[in-house]
């Protein structure tokens, strides 16, 4: 008689390349992978998230090794081997389980540390998953537990207001040369990890149009569909400058692709309206000599690392703090589920003792189903008054704090005494 | 009484500047929320002391030196409060206050006697013409402290080292809408300043034009700024070319103001 155990499998970018991460995600939404896992009868509750850099499924059951399996080739079966799996999927149980969901609604293990956009994405994760009914009494309170922690870490700490990368560097760039980033448009050149990761968090300012440009087009529709934005060849990059605002380059090419003659005769189109060059690519893209021009700016991966070196301790003070706030919901969780272990036990004997009260008073007084109502009425209100004084003495010895018996130990106790797990009394 | 309310105003001028600049190194929002209630507290008695100066004098205060550069701090802060109340501009505040004080001072340099007016200056045109300019003025002092917010925090992105003012500055184009602003307003009315000016020379001295030093340096500023607002809506400048003509175009009408009247000799000298 324990509770269920809570699983989370999932994989993201840290652990996953992307070409794995693309096989592996939801591309047609939640409905038909939730339905998906609502045929399995291992699981008791489940929850599922998906985004641009994470898949993860979250779920309670009896035999973890069983459904684990189970899930894997429900979810992820299909898309890679055994081996890859083995290698990009990882899976915590419990508390760990606990830890991680609190980490990524905190936004802690986000690309990019303190975005806010995950816990959008995860308390849509789990409308969806109330919609299909499939979260419980257990994934109900966690996942309310995570929004909660999400905020404390946003409120208490400053994690998501200093610049805490690479990419929140140059949108902080971004914002000092444009302000407002609302009617901007950016463009990704070349489709790189560190592009996307800086596309992402320009996202989240609000731009209003990502326009990706790649050597392989397909590439740049799948990363393009993404973002909600549209896909250009490398060939149309000059005319497309005319129109974006910021320019995030990283592709692979030897040499420049951009020089300082090519982006001038730009500026007088765009009634020298300021462009923004990042170059993330090594080597680089662009011709650094484009910064020269007025009303140009162009920042390369270096520079970039500058800004990021002078905000650094701060991040690393805030994480810390943030990493103590999981913790300490973390703990408050574990001992809300210690208690959940009790509960049963708690219930199981009031019906015993009940039952047993209310045999007696039967065998005497004869069945309370042929009374006259308001007889029967006392009577009920007398064996719920001898249930209450009998359960007493145990279910206190159950409940208050004892440093000496553990909880775990305590219920064994009373389950003994009260011979709750001989044959028939065994229940779910 | 309006000696008394000028020193009043330009002591409360001193506290909002220290308030701003107390703001600008440490960031903490409470301190600016005190140096704005003690600008508008400073540019309230400043406004009670010109109008307590025209009612002693019988006219316009706008004639000696005194008068001319404390209106001319008024109309600074008044645009700034204009201004202020339609968009933030962050730590524009500790700029302006520094120059009106920066003013005050100077204003309170200079003789303060009530002179009678010389029958020349006795018309309708005198309040009309010197408070339309001076206003001008005032945006186009905001222009130019825009432009130099401007170039300090482009000189920051552009060199990608980042010191005092990346972070305490706003942003470019927070900036350039400032001198954008301030110069469509500033300049229209330096303009209508400028014609008001030629119609009560004629009415005064019987021409439109005299080639007057004041004259002359008037109409090199006005050329300067016609030539910012110019490229500026047809050419599309912007950003760092405009920032230096207004300021520029600022410098020569500081000179307009004291340089010519120290300088060079002519009809629009003040009143002494």
């Amino acid at each position: 008689m324990s509770r269920d155990a809570i699983v989370l499998l999932g994989v993201n970018h840290k652990t996953t390349p992307l070409a794995v991460r693309e096989k592996l995600a939801l591309s047609s939404g939640y409905e038909a992978p939730l339905q998906a896992l609502a045929e399995l009868q291992e699981l008791r509750e489940f929850y599922l998230l998906s985004t641009c850099n994470r898949v993860e499924v979250l779920f309670t059951c009896r035999n973890v090794a069983q459904a684990t399996k189970r899930v894997q080739e429900v979810l992820f079966g299909q898309a890679i081997t055994a081996e890859e799996l083995q290698q990009h999927v990882y899976h915590y149980v419990n508390l760990q389980a606990v830890e991680h969901l609190f980490l990524v609604a905190a936004s802690l293990d986000s690309m990019i540390v303190g975005e806010a956009q995950i816990l959008g994405q995860l308390k849509e994760a789990y409308r969806h998953a109330t919609d299909a009914d499939s979260t419980g009494f257990i994934l109900n309170k966690l996942l309310h537990k995570s929004f909660s922690v999400a905020k404390r870490v946003r409120t208490e700490t400053r994690i998501g207001a200093s610049a805490v990368s690479i990419s929140y560097a140059a949108v902080e760039l971004a914002r000092k040369i444009f302000g407002d980033l609302h009617d901007k448009k950016v463009m990704l050149v070349g489709a790189g990890e560190m592009a996307e990761l800086a596309a992402e968090h320009l996202v989240g300012q609000g731009v209003s149009e990502v326009v990706v440009a790649n050597r392989t087009l397909q590439r740049a529709v799948n990363l393009a569909r993404c973002y909600k934005g549209r896909a250009v060849s490398l060939e149309e990059l000059l005319e497309q400058l005319q129109q974006v605002d910021i320019i995030i380059s990283s592709t692979g090419a030897p040499e420049l692709i951009l020089r300082r003659e090519d982006v001038r005769p730009v500026m007088r189109g765009r009634r020298n309206r300021p462009l923004f060059f990042i170059d993330i690519a090594v080597p680089r893209d662009l011709d650094p000599a484009i910064n020269e021009l007025d009303n140009v700016y162009l920042y390369d991966i270096d520079d970039l690392n500058n800004v990021v070196e002078m905000n650094k301790s701060e991040r690393d003070k805030e994480a810390v703090k943030a990493q103590r706030i999981v913790d300490e919901e973390k703990i408050k969780f574990s001992k809300w589920l210690a208690n959940m272990e009790s509960t049963p036990t708690i219930i199981q004997l009031r019906k015993t003792i009940e039952q047993q009260v209310r045999g007696e008073v039967e065998k005497s007084l004869g069945r309370l189903d042929d009374m006259d109502a308001s007889s029967r009425k006392k009577l009920e209100k007398m064996i719920a008054g001898i249930t209450g004084k009998l359960a007493y003495p145990p279910l206190h010895f159950l409940k208050t704090e004892n440093h000496c018996i553990a909880l775990p130990e305590r219920i064994k106790t009373i389950r003994e005494l009260y011979q709750m797990d001989n044959g028939e009394n065994e229940q779910e | 009484m309006s000696f008394l309310l000028f020193q009043a105003s330009v002591a409360v001028y001193v506290l909002s500047f220290a308030a701003y600049l107390v703001f600008f190194l440490t960031r903490k929002k409470p301190v600016r929320r005190i140096g704005r209630a003690i600008f508008l507290v400073a540019f309230l008695l400043h406004t009670v002391n010109i109008l307590a100066r025209s009612l002693e004098a019988g006219h316009t205060p706008i004639t000696s030196h005194h008068e001319t550069v404390s209106f001319f701090a008024w109309s600074v802060s008044c645009c700034y409060l204009s201004f202020r109340w339609r968009y933030t501009v962050k730590n524009l505040g500790v700029f302006v206050s520094f120059l009106v004080f920066a003013l005050m001072v100077v204003a309170s340099l200079s003789s303060r006697a009530l002179l009678p007016l010389p029958p020349a200056l006795q018309s309708l045109w005198l309040p009309v013409h010197a408070s339309i300019t001076l206003f001008a003025d005032g945006f186009l002092a905001l222009a130019c402290i825009g432009g130099i917010m401007y170039l300090l925090q482009e000189r920051e992105i552009k060199k990608k080292r980042f010191g005092l003012f990346y972070s305490r500055l706003p942003s470019l184009e927070a900036l350039d809408k400032l001198n954008h602003h301030c110069l469509s307003v500033g300049f229209p009315l330096f303009t209508v300043g400028l014609v008001t000016g030629s119609l009560w020379a004629k009415q005064a001295w019987g021409a439109y034009w005299h080639w007057d030093p004041k004259e002359t340096w008037s109409l090199i500023t006005w050329f300067l700024y016609a030539a910012a607002v110019h490229q500026r809506f047809t050419v599309g400048w912007r950003g760092r070319r405009v920032a230096l003509l207004s300021i520029l175009g600022f410098l020569s009408v500081l000179f307009t103001l004291w340089g010519v009247s120290f300088l060079l000799e002519g009809v629009h000298t003040y009143v002494s």
